[in-house]
């Protein structure tokens, strides 16, 4: 870092500093391209903040790893991609039921299966949000810039900690293994969440018992509040329950916690949409192509806008349906064969079409791709 | 302390009766763990208890301790999390043998192989009984499960020298019946600076035993009784082995642990002032 | 200033990536706009290596290379598999061994990169840096000062080899200065 505050980093590296930035002190995880970088570095820095890393067995370890670390007070993640994340679904599921504060990041890599492992893709949109079983809630947030990247980061934290919910930081390999610079200047500044604790006596204690605000003080084991944590639907003290009652309203309540908390943080960023007549809708590395599309064909006079949600679940419904108002047509650009335009359909309700730009060849679409796409209807 | 008092000190009373069929072995063997813990006076504060899926999964929601229900075979995963965020805590698994062994085994291996200060006790009832008598990778070759309709034909596994094989420091084996011998086997477990392996044979009358005509709770009892010869015996005379079910400790052999291996490497970054933001 | 896509290739080990990391280190310095990319996976390892860097005044969306206009090829591999990549009005820098094939571009350094490497610094490990001297005489102290370079060169080459590198820089500077003379 220079004395200016900047500095030329990676999009993986940028996800450390962020999570470190964060109060990140647990990080447990298992090789995989292309996040691999994420734990190189959480290996090196944790054990001079005093922090853990551990290389764990394979990925069911690595989130099971970190969900146990939380519970013992620290705040802590994982680093994955697409085959990874696969393997993570039954203990991120776990992480949700047991409302346990950890940050997944998945740097998305061509699939399915072994795919396209250096390539860049997006085909896991769908999968941050259903990927383990059973309602649940979910966050997930898509960073487009090495800057962006360490800021969501740290917002990942802070939301996992706020809503006590598993976080995923949906990364693509485009953004992971690029390298720009990086403002390290207002670090200090950040904000930074922790996890509510609880403010009774440990007898009084009731370990699931949420406050108006939906969420439950959380105690970390070893600290005199011995409680019962458990994957099956529980009653209000942690244990299992047999009620059809209770277990209907522990699952209403851990997705309301999240979706009716959505103005909270929905991030997005719109650009040149205040007269634009057609929206492209794009997440992660391909909206750096959207916007530039958009600057080119603003150069030919065509009212053209970007719409980028960067909160990619729980999704804009809001924003979106605004945007379905104001153009005659949204574009929905994403590499993969149709994930995200699945949400914009049936939030557009037919207010204006919605079209789709795919590609699932391992390279990111181009700003000539997406023009191209307009092309058909857009006189160039 | 006579078992009254063992039950008000550490078990979750309002959470009793417990879940498991009459005759079930699991509920001495659990005895056994909370009396370990007593016989060592630790801090109930301190002391955590890791479960996975299964019949013995269930032990922690019984005990009044810092307890995790996890999910199948990932126990030892979530318990790694935990010691390694926290050292000072005294982290006790509880696991089956299909648990442990089989959609665990790979933690189980990777667990003994780091030697991490966490001990692990694995009920083995040779069956999968929470899902209904499905055999296990401890049940007998030839064998009757509801999954195995005409004999077994998997070859069991030997748990104790799977895991002295992958590194654990500390191995024993007891059974439901030798509850003396369990509670001794986990307190010298869990004096153990290292990963401690303990099997509690336990009995399953209500699918393992009534498939196999094994008879009834006491009869499975008296087997353990009668086909069980400790480890000491046999050490000095093999011929009294033959045909029987060693129990005993196996292997005691501490080895540089694995969270004070990790301490070493933070401590050499003392007092160097590092901070966020530094690549 | 225009904007410069400069895309560096040669075969992995010759530390290409390192010198694009360099470039774009020094242009961050300076203040400009850079994003670096490179190819990963077994590529990487043995094969051809390549590393891709866009220094701009303007912000860069798009991170990739369209056009190359500046190319460097250490390895005829390289330059088989990236020269269609570059520009018409680009620039092409390959080391002197590589055979061109038909269509080359006016603006064709053929440098002995690795023979002076070899010869002047007994180490094919300083090609890179040679390189960066190379690609750095052509983007111009205009652009990025020298002072900025020989920073990013000292902080990015192990400290033990950093007189020899900078001296390897200064070795490309002179390549393509004396060439057409």
């Amino acid at each position: 870092m220079n004395d200016k505050g900047y500095k030329l980093v990676q999009g993986n590296e940028a996800c450390v500093e962020g999570a470190l930035a964060a109060g990140m002190r647990f990080f447990a995880g298992y090789p995989i391209t292309p996040s691999t970088e994420i734990a190189e570095l959480s290996s090196q820095r944790l054990p001079k903040l005093g922090g853990k890393f551990i290389q764990m067995e394979d990925e069911l370890a690595s989130m099971a790893a970190i969900i146990g670390a939380s519970l013992a007070g620290m705040k802590s993640m994982t680093a994955t991609s697409g085959p990874g994340f696969s393997l993570m679904q039954e203990n991120i599921g776990y992480a949700a039921i047991a409302e346990i504060p950890c940050v997944i990041v998945n740097v998305q890599r061509g699939g399915p299966s072994t795919g396209q492992p250096t390539s860049p893709a997006q085909g896991d949109v769908m999968q941050a949000r259903w990927g383990t079983h059973g309602d649940h809630p979910a966050i997930a947030l898509t960073p487009n810039s090495v800057q962006e990247t360490f800021e969501y980061t740290v917002k990942a934290f802070n939301l996992a900690e706020k809503y006590r919910t598993p976080v995923i930081l949906l990364m693509d390999e485009i953004v992971g293994h690029m390298r720009e610079k990086m403002t390290y200047k207002n670090i200090s500044d950040l904000e930074v969440i922790n996890r509510k604790k609880p403010s009774c006596k440990p007898e009084e204690y009731v370990a699931y018992r949420p406050d108006e605000d939906m969420i439950p003080p959380m105690a970390s084991f070893g600290e005199g509040y011995r409680y019962h944590v458990t994957g099956l639907t529980h009653d209000e003290t942690g244990f299992p329950t047999n009620s059809n009652e209770i277990s209907e309203r522990l699952i209403k309540r851990i997705v309301d916690k999240v979706e009716k908390n959505i103005d909270d943080f929905s991030y997005f960023e719109e650009y040149k949409m205040e007269d634009a007549e057609m929206a492209i809708i794009a997440y992660g590395g391909v909206s750096r192509s959207a916007k530039s599309a958009v600057d080119q064909l603003r150069k030919q006079n065509i009212k053209a806008g970007m719409f980028r949600p960067i909160t990619i679940w729980p999704f804009l419904e809001k924003q979106v349906h605004k945007v379905s108002f104001q153009v005659k047509e949204i574009y929905v650009a994403e590499m993969n064969l149709g994930q995200y335009s699945l949400e914009v359909e049936r939030a557009a309700c037919k207010n204006c079409k919605v079209s789709k730009i795919n590609k699932v060849n391992g390279e990111l679409i181009t700003p000539e791709e997406i023009i191209e796409a307009l092309g058909g209807r857009y006189e160039l | 302390m006579n078992c009254s008092e063992i039950t008000k000190k550490y078990y979750r009373v309002n959470r009793l009766p417990h879940i498991w069929c009459p005759g079930c072995g699991h509920g001495t063997l659990t005895n056994t763990v909370v009396r370990a813990i007593d016989r060592l006076g630790l801090n109930k504060d301190e002391v955590v208890i890791v479960s996975g899926i299964g019949c013995s999964s269930r032990a922690p929601g019984y005990l009044d301790f810092n307890t995790l229900h996890t999910t199948h075979g990932r126990a030892l995963a979530f318990a790694t999390g935990i010691k390694l965020a926290n050292p000072k805590l005294h982290v006790i698994v509880i696991m089956g043998d299909g648990d442990s062994s089989a959609i665990g085994g790979n933690h189980l291996i990777h667990a003994a192989r780091r030697n991490i200060d966490i001990t692990t006790i694995v009920f083995n009832n040779n069956i999968y009984g929470m899902t209904g008598g499905q055999f296990s990778p401890t049940t007998p070759y030839g064998d009757l499960a509801t999954t195995a309709a005409y004999g077994n034909i998997d070859k069991p596994f030997d748990l104790c020298s799977l895991a002295q094989g992958a590194g654990a420091t500390y191995v024993g084996r007891a059974t439901a019946y030798h509850a003396v011998l369990m509670q001794r086997l986990i307190e010298k477990g869990i004096q153990n600076k290292g990963f401690s392996f303990i099997e509690g044979l336990s009995l399953c009358p209500t699918y393992y035993g009534r498939k196999n005509k094994k008879g009834n709770a006491f009869k499975m009892h008296t087997f353990l009784k009668e086909n069980c010869i400790d480890k000491k015996i046999v050490d000095k005379d093999p011929e009294k082995g033959k045909n029987k079910i060693i129990i005993g400790e196996f292997y005691n052999n501490p080895q540089p642990e694995y969270i004070e291996s990790y301490q070493v490497i933070t401590d050499m970054f003392q007092g160097r002032g590092e901070k966020n933001g530094e690549v | 200033m225009e904007k410069y896509e400069i895309r560096l290739s040669g075969s992995g080990g010759q530390g290409v990536i390192l010198a694009s990391i360099i470039l774009a280190d020094a242009a961050i310095e300076q203040g400009l706009n850079a994003i670096q990319t490179q190819s990963y996976g077994p590529e990487a390892r043995g094969g051809s290596s390549k590393a891709e860097l866009i220094i701009s005044r303007e912000e860069i969306s798009y991170p990739k290379l369209r056009k190359a206009n500046i190319l460097l090829s250490l390895t005829q591999n390289a330059y088989d598999k990236y020269i269609a990549s570059l520009d018409k009005d680009g620039i092409l820098i390959v080391d002197e061994d590589i055979k061109l094939s038909g269509n080359y571009p006016v603006k064709t350094y053929r440098l002995p990169i690795l023979k002076n490497a070899v010869e002047k610094f007994e180490t094919a490990m300083v090609a890179n840096i040679i390189s960066v001297g190379a690609i750095y005489e052509l983007i111009g102290e205009d652009v990025i000062d020298k002072e900025i370079m020989i920073r990013s060169i000292s902080e990015r080459v192990p400290p033990p080899t950093i007189q020899k590198n900078l001296e390897a820089f200064e070795e490309g500077i002179n390549l393509i200065r004396g060439y057409y003379e």
